[in-house]
């Protein structure tokens, strides 16, 4: 009784947002209260044990990290750490666990044996994830905003060194031998306007703390996870493979997303992108990934397909050396080495296997659940609940469609694709709305959106209903699957996505004397030849406000013969610097360029008056907001 | 009477060569031993192995050398080029570099990575991938990078339009010329960076301090003005017109096209080839070893400085044959017989491979193998 008058509340709160999210609302809507904070634990991610008998849950949204019963599931510890731990990893000899909190840039270090929090060390800025080398003398930290790789010294945690990476640089995978570590990146590396994405795994040798290759991987934007065979001669990746230089109308053609891994290493002799999509079901965010001890078998996570994909290992390597290249596009492919989808939890992440290889557990962020395959099988055995909330709170229900493909026409993609755990892609489309080849719009950074309405660049979306109900699912899924609650709760969460901490200014707000000098600039109202700036040729005019927007449109000059109208919206400035590139169409490669290229006739802010030390300042400035 | 003495030192050394060589022992060696036994200093001899297009260099222009270990790189007029296994390989703007003509390169011995000053800007190359920082894209000050140097996260460049300093970190771009330092000029040419001090040659506007510590700047300049007459020798700064900095053991040594400067944070010692071996005052770059010795690059050849002699090496100005010659503390010049030299005397770059040499010059880079 009480879960049906529980539902019914819902429900009608639910529909209650749905009504006051309509054009010309969306000041009431501003002013809802953000509902209370639900602690789910989130697993991101799973460790055993060197003896397999404990499991270790990252569990992001408690902000804990959690030591399992490996064979019933039963908690044996809760260790709590630092914000938002994205990664963890125990020391070769097991006596530590590190793990990194991504939103804290801090790395805590477990005592295993106690089970208590040994030191927490300062790392660089979204430290994502951690492994140690091989003798325990170098901690090697992937940081997300950094774009590198940190250094540290395993016993003091002092900083060596930082290795360039990818950009967004995430996940690192140590090679069984030790002698190489791999590191991949969630953003594409720069590339020239309207060209293919390009990735890299970057292979350092953590004996020399050294970056010794990149393995280029072209078309690829979206890289995660990288797993090792034990012998060391086979490596995979998962990846995401946009199609973003071509209208989005093809969704039916998979010509949106494709979800590939890049196999690679001595039993292939070169890097290979193999397709895991099916000629009428696609897999979408392919996020983790497990090779079997024997290497028979190959596990991939699907975190926007809520499942589990087995790979026959033998049959894939044949299918590789029988087939030219290229064969990412040819999803008829897959047939020939895909053994089993295996139905998991929601937003399955990180997995690992048990040191036989007979099980496989699966850490489901979005429903607080570990599925425990087994692998002789492909089938779920064990589905291990995580303590946390009962009830899946609205906001929750968001965030799962959020990340769920299946409102897509076949499951081809979702918000997260596009959203890489609900930031951005660093990608510009071609959205076929606004007509094929017109008005190509770089991807924004969904953070803290409430009061920077209206959204799309032409401002034409006065909502977040609007963008992400009927014109999302016309435009973007071709299918016609939200219902008025699934939206209303998909509406909650993107505006309650909250802003990251700002690596650029100072905790107690204080600007350097760079900053302060910008920040001038930025306000000025007089330029340097004592002309007085229009009023709306001030930086502060448009960008005004705690947002840096006025949410109004103007044409500041930067319209391209493809738009249909020079007139943009303001962009919001919060956490400008993570969003390279820039301008409505990312043809801004830096925010450098915003003024030394884009504007010569000061119709963008008067800036051609400033001498290259002041719009270094405004920049500093700018990468405070 | 000069002449003299190293004639018949070349006729002693000649017999000697040769009845060593009959006899099999070590020429070089021997050669060695008779030039001590005249009371002539030893000084590094090389056997010098030049490169040029013809055996893999992509131009004969090489602005800068750089050595990381077993690899060797090379700034020239058409690429930046890499000698690693035997073999080159040249990276150009169709990999990403921000001009083809490389003017100076830099290591950072933290992560392995090298940066290259160019006519377009400046470089990142890091395990073959490049990322290149332009004026338009970047804090970039200009895009003419005449220096470059790296001192713990931060890269320091000397650039057409004034100095700055990327924040490898951070990100973070610092600019520094008139507005913010005692830089007259602001062609800064070279640039030398440690944790304590970084120098800046600035062509035309002497040598400029930053105390790293303090933030405090400090200036050098010649105390005769801009010209070439020098009233008291080492009173200061050679000249106004300064072209290489290195600094080292808290010395600094400075290159100016008009002779050379050394100090040591109290006292100035210069350099003139009217007093010293330096074989031209014309100076291209110029690397400190400690606080006693240093190479200079000049038009004329190649010099090197042990604290108290000197050695050129170079092909003769009129024959155009390999030369290396040794001048003592007296003065003295003594011409030791060799049968390599550097590829020319125009020397614009210099590194070190343990006891080995690399010299770019404007037609070539040449190997100098350690003999010993």
């Amino acid at each position: 009784m009480r879960r049906r008058v529980t539902m019914v509340a819902v429900v009608a709160a639910a529909l209650c947002l749905v009504l006051l999210w309509q054009p010309g609302m969306v000041r009431v809507s501003a002013q809802l209260s953000t509902p209370p904070e639900e602690r789910y634990a989130s697993p991101l991610e799973v460790l055993l044990s060197p003896d397999g008998a404990r499991l270790y849950v990252l569990c992001q949204g408690a902000d804990e990290v959690r030591v399992l019963d490996a064979a019933t599931g039963r908690v044996l510890r809760t260790i709590s750490v630092g914000h938002l731990p994205r990664g963890f990893s125990f020391s070769p000899d097991g006596a530590r666990l590190f793990v990194v909190n991504s939103w804290d840039d801090t790395v805590t270090v477990i005592d295993t044996q106690s089970g208590r929090v040994k030191a927490t060390w300062a790392a660089g800025f979204e430290p994502s994830s951690v492994v140690e080398d091989r003798p325990g003398k170098l901690l090697y930290v992937a940081d997300r905003i950094g774009n590198n790789v940190t250094v540290l010294d395993a016993a003091t945690g002092e900083e060596k060194t930082t290795l360039a990476a990818g950009r967004g640089a995430s996940y690192l995978t140590m090679s069984a031998d030790g002698s190489r570590l791999y590191a991949t990146h969630v953003y594409p590396n720069a590339t020239p306007h309207r060209t293919p994405p390009k990735s890299e795994i970057t292979i350092i040798d953590p004996a020399q703390a050294r970056v010794v290759g990149r393995m280029m991987l072209p078309d690829i934007a979206g890289v995660f996870h990288v797993a090792l065979s034990r012998d060391g001669r086979l490596g995979v990746a998962a990846e995401l493979h946009p199609k973003n230089l071509v209208p989005m109308a093809h969704v039916e053609h998979g010509w949106v997303f494709g979800n590939t891994l890049t196999v690679f290493g001595a039993d292939v002799g070169r890097s290979v992108e193999v397709p895991l999509d099916e000629l009428d079901r696609y897999y979408a965010l392919p996020f983790g990934v497990a090779i079997t001890p024997d290497k028979s078998r190959i596990y991939v996570t699907h975190g926007g397909s809520d499942c589990v994909t087995v790979i026959d290992t033998k049959k894939m390597l044949a299918y590789i050396r029988a087939h030219p290249e290229p064969f990412a596009e040819d999803l008829s492919a897959s047939a020939n080495y895909v053994e089993a989808r295996v139905a998991v939890g929601k937003n399955p992440r990180g997995l690992v296997l048990s040191r036989d290889g007979g099980r496989l557990f699966v850490a489901n962020r979005l429903d607080d659940t570990i599925s425990v395959l087994s692998t002789r099988e492909n089938r779920v055995t064990q589905t291990i609940k995580l303590v946390g909330p009962d009830k899946v709170s609205p906001l929750r229900r968001g965030e799962q469609t959020f990340y769920a493909a299946k409102y897509a026409f076949q499951g081809h993609f979702g918000c997260s694709n596009c959203h890489i755990d609900s930031t951005f892609d660093g990608l510009q489309w071609d959205l076929e709305p606004d007509g094929f080849g017109k008005d190509i719009v770089d991807n924004r950074l969904l953070e803290d959106l409430r009061g920077t309405e209206p959204f799309k660049w032409n401002g034409g979306n006065p909502s977040i209903a609007i963008e992400c109900g009927p014109r999302t699912e016309m435009y973007f899924w071709r299918s016609q699957t939200f219902d008025d609650l699934t939206l209303a709760d998909l509406v909650l969460y993107i505006r309650h996505l909250p802003l990251r901490p700002n690596r650029w200014r100072a905790a107690d707000g204080a600007l350097t004397p760079a900053q302060e000098r910008g920040r001038a600039i930025f306000h000025r109202t007089v330029d340097k030849l004592g002309q007085p700036i229009p009023e709306g040729n001030r930086c502060a005019y448009c960008h005004s406000g705690p947002k840096g927007t006025n949410q109004k449109s103007f044409d500041v000059g930067t319209g391209k013969w493809t738009d249909n109208s020079g007139v943009l919206d303001t962009p919001q400035l919060m956490n400008v610097a993570l969003t390279a590139p820039y301008l409505h169409d990312g043809s801004a490669k830096s925010l450098e360029e915003i003024w030394t290229v884009y504007n010569p006739h000061d119709r963008h802010g008067r800036t051609n008056d400033l001498t290259k030390d002041e719009l270094n300042d405004l920049i500093e400035y700018l990468r405070t907001r | 009477m000069r002449r003299m003495t190293c004639i018949a030192i070349l006729v002693v050394i000649a017999g000697t060569v040769g009845v060593a060589a009959q006899s099999g022992a070590h020429p070089v060696r021997k050669v060695h031993a008779v030039a001590q036994a005249l009371g002539v200093p030893t000084m590094p001899r090389f056997r010098f192995e030049n490169f040029t297009t013809a055996n893999g260099l992509p131009d004969n222009h090489v602005f800068s050398v750089l050595v990381d270990g077993d690899r060797v790189w090379a700034g020239t007029e058409n690429g930046l080029a890499v000698y690693e296994g035997g073999n080159w390989k040249t990276y150009t703007t169709a990999d990403g570099l921000a001009h083809r003509a490389v003017l100076s390169l830099a290591l950072d011995k933290r992560t392995g990575d090298v940066w290259a000053g160019t006519m377009g800007g400046l470089s990142r190359v890091s395990a073959g991938r490049i990322d290149s920082y332009t004026q338009l894209n970047s804090g970039l000050s200009n895009d003419v990078v005449y220096g470059v140097s790296v001192e713990g996260e931060n890269v320091w460049v000397a650039t057409a339009a004034g100095a700055c300093r990327l924040n490898t970190r951070t990100g973070e771009w610092s600019l520094y010329n008139e507005r913010n330092t005692p830089m007259n000029e602001i062609w800064v040419y070279a640039v030398s960076a440690a944790a304590d001090k970084v120098y800046f040659a600035v062509w035309g506007s002497g040598l400029l301090e930053l105390n790293q510590k303090t933030g405090v700047w400090d200036k050098w300049d010649d105390p005769d003005g801009e010209n070439e007459m020098v009233l008291l020798k080492d009173q200061g700064l050679i000249h106004e017109i300064t072209t290489s900095v290195s600094y080292v053991d808290g010395v600094v040594w400075v290159a100016t096209y008009f002779g050379d400067s050394h100090y040591d944070g109290r006292y100035w010692h210069n350099f003139l080839t009217k007093d010293s071996g330096l074989p031209s005052n014309f100076t291209n770059t110029m690397r400190g070893i400690d606080r006693k010795r240093a190479w200079f690059g000049t038009d004329k050849g190649l010099a090197y400085f042990d604290g108290t002699n000197w050695a050129v090496y170079r092909p003769a100005l009129d024959t155009g044959k390999p030369e290396m010659t040794v001048r003592d503390a007296r003065g003295q010049v003594t011409a030791i017989p060799v049968e390599t030299a550097p590829a020319h005397n125009y020397v614009l770059g210099i590194d070190f491979q343990g006891r080995d040499i690399w010299v770019a010059t404007a037609k070539g880079l040449s190997h100098g193998i350690y003999q010993p």
